[in-house]
């Protein structure tokens, strides 16, 4: 510790402490626009100079590290003065147009400006403009409001990952720039919208919408990914405007992903479902509550009568809150179903109570990882940053993969391979380990199985990266691989590694709550979304759920909903996939409803509805209650979602997670068959649940994607694809267009699901302002 | 470039003295067999056959009183004393030969002239610093420069001096030729080491120096295409020698560009301590007979003098911070009884607003303040209030930038306002200058 003097208070800080971080701690305040705790230190705002004794001139107290002994000055005439003179010199050549900036209010220039700056200026000179560029449809460019602190640039490439804005030019000329009227491509653009300390980048959805003073701020999270990234939502009018990241170091840091920063937009679509919808004679008809639920009873109960509850199949999405969940968990029980499971995108149904096995902010510490079959940037947009920062740091990154896609990290290694093989290469890595280390393996279906197991290279290598990391390794496994069949035979050989290294190992699974409903029905003997299907079924319910949009076994799915007699759909949208469905109740959106999520990292956090349902919309646990009171099913008397955790909760005043568990006889490991052809089903971050799909901004570039197959041109010649190939996509038999990339792994054949709007606008480029 | 005389003075009066341009004279300078035939590379030979400490060397450098030949004057000893030989790890050694201020080109002829004794000068600083790869920055507006300095890496490596194990020592060090794209600011040493590195010409915030990060983050120096290019001739002589040439504080000797209204331009290298009427007569005297009227003495960052105070100064450190300048880079601007000082502010004005590298506000935003109030006085649309304003801008640019460059680009606005306010006052009541033939 060393002892230093800020404006005359002798306080004691660690080495290596700027004066900035310091005073910040002490509370006193230092202006700044180019420092940001997150990023790199630039210095070049030079608003934050102060005095410090024994110093010929004003030092930036960003970039200033404090030495034992040090006297500073953070409030004297001198530093006033400086502060005074910056203002002036950062506000001649700013337009000064708060009244039409969507910035205003809420502005650190401003708010800095009528703190430290002059009331009147001296400069009467002509002003600087700068043209406006595009740098596509989320941010808005007013580049003659910038004051070019860099914070954007800083922010893409530090946090980002890719360089995609710079200052161009020189002196007054400099100019923030994206390359060559390119569009701004990261995942987690939006942020730059709340670093920019001007007007210069601003929300494209939510220009000129609100002012910041009209807005109604309310907590929430993020269900769009299972980090659950803490935001808070603006409100106007009962309608949300825009979304912003809370702070919160353990989860989002101070980061939100443009995922959760713009699907708000879904919130008020057109297709929201506002009144219950029953079909009488093949056709839709609006009715109230009172007569939708009569019609559900009419159709269910001679069921239940008949003791025959076990023919009515539950489906509930993986984002519904553990109340939602309790409750359709509850409601199949009373009717004495089996039928019940969130698990729609998952091909294997073994693996319980797994999770992220380690806090989210320890990923950042790890020295080894080897992520299995992941689409990291897709799927977790936001928490790839935490492996950015380990890849950056001292660590190192191995993958497995079906594709070589592109971090934006460094990646040591990779393995690309079929879906099928994941568990082939992983065991090589295990056998690896045991050519390099003595281990005990304690499932006989996997010793016996090493023994034909070859050892490469690669293999060698990823496990002797594993042993060096020193219990700071990890194993992650990715959406590819637990939606794959064999997920229980990756994890079992995964955990063999991990147990034998002492290192982590854990899931990176894909919905926002999934932990939290696998909790729920652990120890419930149930059957799976694919037997239930497969079963006869005289009545399907489904909650929040999309029909075969949401669901891996799309064709499983519409023909189960053919064949039963009556299908229920709780949900807060109406679309076509809704077509083979008998009634449709309205359910709020989970800004609308209160609820419990628990994340990847089991930390579960209670969140309030921001806005009043649309329309007739009702919370879902409000539905699911009064359903079961329909049925005249006993105990369900709850006032508010927070009765329903409290019954969850019992005597216990925190969630008890169960031990993980799978099934160790492990299938046979080998290669897969040369003549048989992996599908790759993925799902684009904004395509991912219904609220996403309709978000407008998400999908103003989709017409710049194809809707094609890949295959690696080496599978296109064996198996003689030359134009199209057919796949089995949202519960239809389609043809996809090949296009070849060698990119993908041999024996695979990778495609998107289809994308929510394939008339999107082509980017139109240097449209200034648009 | 016909101005060395190679006459040797013993008597104490200061005259010229070709030191770092000693081949300039002679035909075919630039070859490395002329520069051997003077007694080229004996020394760096000497320093590696008799394994010569480091610590000697710059004990030797240090009693030369040599100092930094780029503008700051900073003791070359002590600089180089700052990157110590024993730390492991790969180091760089840079010279700095973006020379972008107006009226500076001494190093251009050097690197014409004499590009030996740089590569001489670069290897004894590598073999101190214990740097094993060095770079030399050319300004980016000189490509002939850029390829015969090439050609002499190419000649210097065949003849064994640039490499590995040179000269049967075990002394490895490689040298690359760098063409810049011409901005001023990468002169400045650490937009020089960004450039280098294939970033935009941008200075760093110091702490920390070169001398721990620089290039890649690793421990760089640089200096000065003349400083370099003196050291060989100390190891050779003796730092005692060098010192003798100069005066005290100021040892050795100096190339001053000069330029301006003089009959007779050039590059003069004398020794430090010349009075400066006798430089003036160096280079023919002032032109077409006029007098007089203020000399800027090393280059646009360094402040203007009047022409009585110049005429007792003499041409080394001491003398010209006596008269309220400094040597800086050593380009000599003349400027006769004809020269408005108004226009003379706008143009330099304009340089610094259009060089500023727009990294830090005070800088960016000041000097295109300066240029406009400037250009407006200039247009006979000045306000008495205006010169009051050019002088608070230009002060509350001065001390707040992160490089040097914020407080060079003041330095001018503060000089000639404080030397010829007069002038000023009659342009923006008048509306024109009051020197004659200049509003045509």
């Amino acid at each position: 510790m060393i002892k230093v003097k800020i404006n005359g208070k002798e306080i004691e800080v660690q080495p290596k402490t700027t004066i900035i971080e310091a005073a910040d701690k002490l509370g006193i305040d230092i202006p700044r626009f180019c420092y940001h705790k997150k990023l790199s230190v630039a210095a070049n705002c030079r608003m934050c100079l102060v005095e410090v004794k024994k110093f010929g001139k004003p030092l930036p107290a960003c970039a200033t590290q404090l030495m034992d002994g040090m006297e500073i000055s953070t409030n004297s005439k001198s530093v006033k003065d400086t502060q005074k003179s910056i203002m002036e010199f950062l506000l001649i050549n700013h337009p000064l147009d708060c009244p039409i900036c969507d910035q205003g209010g809420e502005c650190d220039l401003q708010d800095t400006a009528v703190a430290y700056g002059a009331s009147k200026t001296r400069y009467t000179e002509e002003k600087r403009v700068v043209f406006n560029k595009n740098i596509g449809p989320l941010i808005s460019t007013d580049l003659t409001r910038c004051i070019q602190c860099t914070r954007c640039v800083r922010f893409l490439k530090e946090v980002g990952g890719v360089m995609e804005l710079g200052l161009v030019g020189r002196g007054e000329h400099a100019e923030i720039s994206a390359y060559v009227d390119k569009a701004v491509g990261s995942e987690l653009s939006g942020n730059i919208i709340d670093l920019c300390p001007v007007g210069a980048l601003t929300s494209k959805p939510f220009r000129y919408s609100a002012r910041t003073w009209e807005l109604i701020r309310r907590p929430s999270i993020s269900i769009h990914d299972s980090l659950g990234s803490n935001l808070e939502f603006h409100i106007k009018d009962h309608k949300v405007m825009r979304a912003l990241p809370k702070e919160n170091e353990a989860i989002n840091e101070c980061w939100i992903s443009d995922r959760d920063r713009y699907s708000y937009e879904g919130l008020n679509h057109k297709d929201r479902l506002q009144t219950p919808m029953i079909k009488v004679n093949k056709s839709w008809k609006a009715v109230d509550w009172d007569e939708a639920f009569e019609f559900i009873v009419k159709k269910i109960k001679p069921q239940i009568d008949k003791n025959q509850g076990d023919t009515i199949g539950f489906l509930y999405s993986p984002q519904s809150s553990i109340e939602e969940a309790f409750l359709v968990n509850k409601i199949a029980d009373a009717l004495g179903s089996c039928h019940v499971d969130y698990r729609v995108r998952q091909d294997n149904f073994d693996l319980k109570g797994v999770w992220l096995g380690c806090p989210v902010e320890d990923i950042e510490k790890l020295k080894t990882i080897v992520l299995i079959g992941s689409n990291i940037r897709s799927e977790q947009p936001l928490m790839a940053n935490r492996f950015r920062k380990m890849a950056h740091a001292e660590g190192k990154i191995f993958t497995i993969n079906s594709y070589e896609d592109d971090l934006l990290m460094p990646v040591t290694d990779r393995i690309i391979c079929r879906p099928s093989d994941y568990s082939y290469e992983l065991l090589k890595i295990l056998k690896a380990l045991t050519t390099l280390r003595k281990l005990s393996i304690n499932n006989h279906y996997v010793e016996s199985q090493m023994k034909a197991i070859p050892v490469d290279g690669k293999s060698l290598a990823y496990a002797k990266a594993l042993i060096k990391a020193k219990n700071m390794g990890s194993i992650f496994i990715g959406q590819n691989a637990l939606n794959h069949k064999s997920a229980n035979d990756i994890y079992v050989v995964a955990k063999i590694i991990g147990e034998s290294l002492n290192i982590n190992v854990g899931s990176i699974l894909d919905a926002p709550n999934i932990v939290g409903l696998d909790m729920l029905s652990h120890n419930l003997n149930k059957s799976n979304t694919m037997n239930m299907l497969e079963s006869k079924l005289s009545a399907l319910i489904t909650v929040n759920l999309e029909g075969a949009k949401d669901i891996s076994c799309g064709k499983v799915l519409t023909e189960a909903l053919k064949k039963s007699k009556f299908n229920l759909a709780i949900t807060p949208y109406s679309s076509d996939a809704y077509a083979e469905f008998d009634c449709l109740l309205p359910m709020a959106t989970f800004t609308e409803s209160s609820g419990t999520y628990i994340n990847i990292a089991r930390q579960d956090q209670s969140i309030k509805a921001v806005t009043k349902p649309l329309g007739k919309a009702r919370p879902a646990w409000k539905i699911l209650r009064v359903l079961a009171n329909y049925l005249q099913i006993d105990g369900f008397t709850y006032e508010s979602s927070e009765d329903i955790k409290k019954e969850i909760l019992g005597n216990n005043t925190s969630f008890n997670f169960p031990e993980e568990s799978t099934n160790e006889k492990i299938k046979q490991i080998k290669p897969g068959g040369q003549g048989s052809l992996d599908h790759l089903h993925l799902v684009r971050s904004q395509d991912n649940d219904m609220i996403v799909r309709r978000a407008d901004a998400l999908h103003a570039l989709d017409g710049n994607w194809l809707d094609v197959a890949r295959v690696n041109p080496k599978t296109a010649v064996k198996f003689k694809l030359k134009d199209s190939i057919k796949v089995d996509r949202e519960g239809e038999e389609i043809s996809l267009p090949i296009v070849e990339d060698e990119k993908i792994a041999t024996n695979t054949v990778c495609y998107y699901q289809k994308l929510t709007s394939l008339t999107g606008t082509k980017l139109e480029s240097n449209k200034a302002g648009s | 470039m016909s101005n060395i005389t190679t006459n040797k003075s013993m008597d104490g009066k200061k005259k010229p003295f070709p030191l770092c341009l000693q081949t300039a004279g002679l035909s075919n300078p630039a070859s490395i067999d002329t520069y051997l035939s003077i007694g080229g590379y004996s020394a760096i030979k000497k320093i590696l056959k008799e394994k010569i400490s480091p610590e000697t060397l710059i004990n030797e450098i240090k009693i030369s009183g040599l100092r930094g030949r780029g503008g700051a004057g900073f003791p070359t000893g002590l600089k180089w004393s700052f990157m110590s030989n024993g730390t492991k790890g790969d180091k760089y050694i840079v010279c700095n030969s973006d020379e972008g201020e107006p009226g500076t080109f001494k190093d251009r002829d050097i690197i014409r002239y004499n590009p030996h004794q740089i590569i001489e000068g670069m290897m004894i600083g590598a073999y101190i610093m214990g740097a094993n790869v060095g770079y030399n920055y050319i300004h980016g507006e000189i490509w002939q420069e850029y390829l015969s300095f090439e050609d002499a890496i190419d000649e210097a490596k065949a003849a064994g001096f640039l490499g590995k194990k040179i000269q049967g020592s075990a002394f490895n060090f490689d040298l690359h030729a760098f063409h810049g794209y011409g901005a001023y600011i990468c002169g400045e040493e650490t937009a020089l080491i960004e450039s280098i590195e294939g970033k935009k010409g941008q200075p760093r915030f110091k702490p920390p120096f070169p001398a721990t990060y620089g290039i890649y983050g690793k421990p760089t120096n640089v200096n000065n295409t003349e400083t370099f290019a003196s050291i060989p001739w100390i190891i050779n002589n003796g730092g005692q020698a060098f010192l003798d040439l100069g005066v005290p504080n100021s040892g050795g000797t100096k190339i001053f560009s000069v330029s301006g209204h003089v009959n007779n331009p050039g590059n003069f290298e004398i020794q430090l301590g010349m009075p400066f009427e006798e430089l003036l007569s160096l280079a023919g005297g002032v032109w077409k007979g006029n007098s007089l009227k203020a000399v800027i003495p090393g280059g646009p960052s360094t402040p203007l003098v009047k022409a009585e105070d110049m005429m007792g100064a003499t041409m080394d450190y001491d003398g010209l911070s006596k008269i309220g300048s400094s040597l800086g880079a050593g380009s000599v601007i003349i400027m006769d009884d004809t020269t408005c000082m108004v226009q003379a502010l706008k143009r330099l004005s304009y340089f610094f607003y259009e060089e500023s590298c727009g990294q830090c506000t005070p800088c960016r935003e000041g000097t295109g303040w300066i240029y406009r109030v400037i250009k407006r006085i200039v247009n006979g649309e000045g306000k008495i209030e205006d010169l009051a304003l050019l002088k608070d801008v230009s002060q509350k640019v001065s001390g707040r930038t992160i490089c040097a460059l914020g407080d060079a680009a003041a330095v001018p606005v503060l000089s000639f306002i404080k030397h010829f306010e007069d002038e000023f006052r009659y342009y923006i009541r008048h509306g024109r200058s009051m020197i004659k033939g200049e509003n045509d």
